[in-house]
């Protein structure tokens, strides 16, 4: 046992030190580098570091901006999540309506939208709607009109690229779960004279609850960290900075304002946030049976 | 007939959801005055390979690419070696803290990634000052931040695959006299030979896809920037080479697509093993 022991902590050494110093040291190092005063001048040493307690996050919580960007990274990721959960979960009923070739022509273009890498998939929808050479402008026949210069449209914009291309996820999950539904169980609710409707709310849906809060929770960590799209689409967060999400937010504090502080403290709030979810994911998956 | 009207609805909405990737080929394909008109068209009667030469050699995309492909392969052929052992470690054998180690594996998988770039900057600034390859500006640092991000979906991922293989085969190897080390390469290695597959394809989407780190990483050394953040500097307001771009985001996506095709049947089931366990 003891031999065991050491035989399995020697296989885990590499993964260990690599963890270790890239994941596990990182995090401690956010935390500090947020209780403290750190700019341009103290990382170049023209300046002494000034160890702030809990400043960042009170000059962070007092600025109106924060609470804007808070706000709009909860709406934004909200709409992402429910656009994919409901384009998902309506595809993969479909699909369970129709014949394979059918689904399999669906099936391969949702893994194309799901494969696509996030920056060409950002940039191939910019093109698409691009006020004087783009498609969707020919087609609506507004040509001229500019989607990414409205704050509105702009965030409608990127929600549905993030719709695009994280409905498939959704979708072939969903897909499988509602396949994965013993025959003798609907069966038996026709037996029983349930109509479709009903079998849907009182047999399919109990069943999958537990698969749809894993697939929802898993969207809602997504969706709420989403960088790259923001980033490409509206330019850095767009026209002063009225895009802004909280991750491009904590990118533009510590590396265009240098305040590498602040940027950390809204890492942390952000990971905080996220580590509330995910420990009701982690619920989630105990109520389904998960053992370790 | 009912069934008739729905494929039909499934096949257009499968149109639909293409649309972008079919847009983005054509526009490659196009020629310079058909991509920047007025009046696109979904369709091109002049087809030319114009914007992948420019995409090559104008702005050099072939440098960026194999930069993409360096960083990426090397991230896939550590971690598959690294998380085989892990995951063998964590399946094979029972210690204490093993319970813990799993649960933080888990953990670790949540934690926004994005919200490190400030420590890790400062990381790689640091180790740079030692070991300059793996410093700032240098590939190294993608290839290691990377690294440490695909390993614990790798490792959780490979766990199941590993503890599929029966434990009676390991005795019959050391009953045959096979050492610890020739089990675990002989016989081990090859079987988990799926698993494999599909953990290096999703390391190797996770490294290629990366935006964020190699803009933060890669700031003054435009010879070692990747794919992603060479689109994106193209990507200038009013003075875009649409084409170029969109030859430059085919290059990109492909090796993905391709990947995603060859291996989506354990890439779902290995998903539904992460998911359902």
């Amino acid at each position: 046992m003891r031999n065991q022991g050491r035989v399995a902590y020697g296989y885990l050494t590499p993964a260990l030190l690599v963890l270790g110093g890239l994941l596990a040291y990182p995090i401690y190092q956010l935390v500090l580098i947020s209780l403290f005063d750190y700019g341009q001048e103290q990382v170049s040493g023209g300046a002494p570091l000034t160890f702030l307690g809990l400043g960042n996050y009170r000059t962070l919580l007092g600025q109106q901006q924060f609470w804007t960007v808070l706000g709009q990274t909860v709406g934004f990721a909200a709409v992402c999540v429910v656009g994919s959960l409901l384009v998902g979960t309506a595809l993969a009923i479909l699909c369970t309506r129709v014949r394979t070739w059918a689904r399999m022509v669906l099936f391969l273009a949702a893994l194309g939208a799901w494969s696509t890498p996030a920056v060409a998939g950002s940039t191939i929808w910019l093109f698409l709607f691009d006020a004087n050479f783009g498609f969707v402008n020919e087609v609506l026949g507004t040509t001229g009109f500019s989607w990414t210069f409205d704050k509105w449209t702009a965030f409608g914009l990127v929600a549905a690229q993030v719709i695009w291309c994280s409905f498939p996820f959704v979708m072939v999950t969903l897909y499988a779960g509602i396949k994965a539904i013993p025959t003798e169980v609907l069966e038996a609710a026709a037996l029983d004279g349930a109509s479709t409707a009903r079998t849907a709310v009182s047999v399919t849906l109990p069943l999958l609850k537990p698969l749809l809060i894993v697939v929802t929770i898993q969207s809602i960590i997504w969706d709420f960290k989403v960088f790259t799209q923001i980033y490409v689409m509206t330019n850095g967060g767009g026209i002063a900075g009225r895009n802004l999400v909280l991750n491009v937010y904590a990118y533009q504090q510590a590396f265009a304002a240098s305040e590498y502080g602040l940027g950390a403290a809204i890492g942390v709030v952000m990971t905080a946030v996220l580590l509330a979810i995910t420990v009701f994911y982690l619920r989630a998956l105990k109520r389904q049976g998960e053992v370790l | 007939m009912r069934r008739g009207v729905l494929e039909s609805i499934t096949v257009v909405i499968a149109g639909v959801v293409a649309f972008p990737l079919f847009w983005m080929v054509l526009s490659a394909f196009k020629p310079e005055d058909e991509v920047i008109s007025a009046d696109p068209r979904p369709w091109t009667l002049r087809p030319s390979l114009d914007s992948f030469t420019r995409a090559l050699t104008v702005q050099s995309f072939g440098r960026y690419f194999v930069n993409s492909v360096v960083v990426a392969l090397i991230v896939v052929a550590l971690s598959l070696l690294i998380s085989f052992l892990a995951a063998t470690a964590l399946t094979r054998f029972r210690f204490r803290s093993r319970t813990t180690l799993l649960i933080m594996l888990l953990v670790v998988q949540m934690v926004p990634v994005e919200a490190l770039t400030v420590p890790l900057f400062f990381l790689m600034r640091s180790v740079g000052d030692a070991v300059p390859w793996f410093g700032l500006n240098h590939l190294g640092s993608l290839v290691l931040v990377h690294l440490a991000f695909s390993l614990p979906f790798a490792i959780w991922m490979l766990r199941g695959f590993v503890a599929a293989v029966p434990v009676e085969l390991e005795e019959a190897a050391t009953l045959d006299g096979a050492s610890r080390f020739r089990f675990l390469w002989q016989v081990l290695f090859p079987l988990v030979a799926p698993g494999l597959v599909a953990t290096s394809v999703l390391s190797f989407i996770h490294a290629w896809n990366d935006f964020l780190f190699a803009k933060t990483f890669i700031i003054s050394a435009a010879e070692n920037q990747t794919l992603p953040l060479a689109l994106q500097v193209f990507v200038k307001p009013d003075q875009n080479d649409w084409g170029a771009i969109m030859a430059g985001s085919t290059l990109m996506t492909i090796p993905v697509l391709v990947f995603f095709v060859l291996v989506q049947r354990n890439l779902v089931s290995g998903l539904a093993g992460a998911v359902k366990g």
